[in-house]
């Protein structure tokens, strides 16, 4: 039998073949499709001109998410199309109230060995629970809904092996920025990233969902990491103990290249605009004055998240020049916020609680900045323009650092605060 | 490909176009106006573009051009802006395989000694771009078989509606 990476077993699976290798293309199985509301309607658009309202994939989900709740007109008039597609050809709704799709799909629907294909780049994030998520545009999503089946090319895996614990105040999110600084924002295009080591094993599904999360952030095509004793635990508390199944790339399996990284040594960092791969220390950017912080979105709006922003700010006020945006990533997310007091940690520190959904962090509304205006924000992206001005800055950071900013008013290492 | 000989005027952009440069999340609302949306295509990386593109242009890229979001969109209106082709020296992933579902030619070749307003012609069949200004002539990387394929048949949607499925070339 030929060893396989992870990214190679769940596509040589999903194509019905015993063994695939990089480069080859495969038409596979898609288990889940997905579509938000910025790219539904074009999605919907295409399933029409393929014929019809049937879908042949086992699950289609449609997230109104981006936009939520809708802030125009034409948005509305987009948003009750996704709608009455989903009435129409029994294509599950995730309105409003429910969450980022990416979030939403990882509680409650995607499973180890799953392919998923998304019309949203994040789609990756599954596989922090083992699932071969990737993003794709509204027309090969239509096709993959319409035909339950999607193309790929085999992608060549790298390896990411990283050892040790991570050190207090140092999250998954400077692990992944550190990561993305050493590959660069195209180090990774075509290809698989395959997270694992005993730094991997150790953190929980929420780091390990921002790991994947970010993979599109090297140019990757996915971000696998393997199926274990805490994916099982994950999808036992979330009701889900049935759709466990261990996964685990074949030893010996061959990976185009393999970076090792020291979980001990890292430091908090920050993505310095205007691209994600702009990596330094937060100790060098201190000082930069920041006007809004955003913590929350499908990288970091978790409730292991709020919950790590919470340990910064308890007890403290953000500086008055300072807005503060916390945004849940669900419903759920949400709810367990409320119930162990976080929302109230986030009001006493003089933030403002955003509904549950992407909110600031596609530049549509609920934050946008002006010109001339920081933001350090927990989302992945800090492209020009990303947040709704091309004259506004973003830098990327983990939500320690993201609190710690709100505090100081001004770029800081969180351990120094 | 409907012509396989192209003629227009280069506009050079740098590295790292995002698909947020060419449909930004501000003009969310407008994804269901494409014809409206195109009126601001690359707003962000040149203000000027929209206005002045002329058919049959050319957008020249640097490296990982129409990084981050899946936003179709973002090819969808650079070819409804009239461009002829996107030449990059490197593509981002979701970019380059919507931009062949589209039917918008995306091709990688070396685009450093283009300048801005150079006159291309873009061989689709001789798989090469002559720079006439400069009298330069650089090859581009031949598309996957697979994606000629789709292209051939016009577009991903067309290829499923005409062979009622996938019908593609599955070997290496
Ligand atoms: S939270 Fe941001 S990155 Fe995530 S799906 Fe929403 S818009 Fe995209």
């Amino acid at each position: 039998m030929t060893a396989l990476t992870l990214a190679e077993k769940i596509l040589a699976a999903k194509a019905g073949l015993d063994a695939v290798e990089p480069g080859q293309i495969v038409v596979a199985d898609v288990d889940l499709a997905i579509a938000q509301d910025g790219t539904g309607p074009l999605a919907i658009e295409q399933i029409r001109a393929l014929g019809g309202d049937r879908l042949r994939v086992p699950r289609a989900i449609f997230f109104i998410d981006h936009a939520a709740p809708s802030p125009r007109a034409e948005l509305s008039d987009a948003q009750a199309t996704i709608r009455e597609f989903c009435r129409e050809s029994g294509a599950e709704l995730s309105d409003v109230e429910m969450g980022v799709c990416h979030q939403r799909v990882a509680e409650d629907h995607a499973r180890p060995g799953d392919l998923v294909i998304g019309a949203d780049s994040h789609t990756c994030t599954a596989g922090g629970l083992g699932a071969f998520g990737t993003g794709m545009g509204s027309t090969d999503v239509a096709v993959g809904m319409a035909t339950g089946k999607t193309w790929l090319r085999v992608p060549e895996t790298l390896r990411i092996e990283v050892d040790g614990e991570l050190p207090p105040l140092v999250g998954a999110k400077d692990l992944m920025l550190t990561v993305i600084g050493t590959l660069g924002a195209d180090g990774a295009t075509y290809k698989a990233l395959e997270f694992g080591g005993a730094g991997v094993e150790s953190l929980p599904m929420a780091a390990r969902l921002t790991l994947a999360n970010m993979a599109v952030e090297a140019g990757a095509k996915a971000g696998l990491i393997g199926a274990d004793e805490v994916t099982r635990s994950y999808l036992e508390e979330r009701g889900r103990a049935a759709d466990w199944r261990p996964l685990a790339a074949d030893p010996g399996a061959a990976y185009e290249a393999t970076h090792r990284f020291a979980a001990l040594g890292l430091v908090p960092v920050v993505a310095a605009p205007h691209t994600v791969d702009n990596v330094h220390p937060a100790a060098e950017l201190a000082g930069t004055r920041v006007d809004q912080v955003l913590i929350g979105t499908c990288t970091n709006g978790r409730h292991d998240d709020l919950r790590a922003a919470a340990e910064v700010l308890r007890g403290r006020r953000r500086a008055a020049h300072t807005r503060l945006i916390v945004t849940p990533a669900s419903r759920d997310v949400y709810r367990a916020a409320v119930a162990d007091g976080l929302i109230d940690v986030f009001l006493d520190a003089g933030g403002l609680v955003t509904n549950p959904g992407c909110g600031a962090c596609v530049g549509v509304h609920e934050g946008i900045l002006a010109a001339g205006e920081v933001c350090v924000s927990t989302a992945n992206r800090n492209f020009k323009g990303r947040m709704g001005n091309p004259d506004g800055h973003i830098y990327l950071a983990s939500p320690y650092t993201a609190a710690a900013a709100a505090i100081a008013g001004e770029i800081v290492d969180p351990r120094t605060l | 490909m409907s012509e396989a000989v192209l003629h227009g005027r280069a506009w050079v952009f740098g590295d790292d176009i995002s698909t947020d440069h060419i449909a930004p999340g501000r003009l969310f609302h407008l994804r269901t106006d494409l014809p409206e949306l195109a009126k601001h295509v690359l707003e962000d990386a040149d203000p000027g573009f929209a206005a002045a593109v002329q058919p049959g242009d050319f957008v020249v890229g640097g490296r990982n051009f129409g990084l981050g979001s899946s936003r179709e969109h973002a090819p969808r209106i650079i070819k409804l802006a009239g461009v002829g082709a996107v030449l990059a020296q490197s593509f981002a992933r979701i970019f380059f395989r919507n931009a062949i579902n589209v039917g918008l030619p995306a091709l990688q070749c070396d685009t450093s000694q283009v300048a801005a307003g150079d006159e291309l012609e873009v061989d689709l069949l001789a798989g090469e771009v002559r720079d006439l200004t400069r009298g330069l002539v650089v090859p581009f990387t031949p598309l996957p078989e697979v994606m000629v394929t789709i292209l051939d048949d016009g577009g991903l949607v067309e290829h499923v509606r005409k062979h009622g499925g996938f019908a593609l070339p599955q070997s290496r």
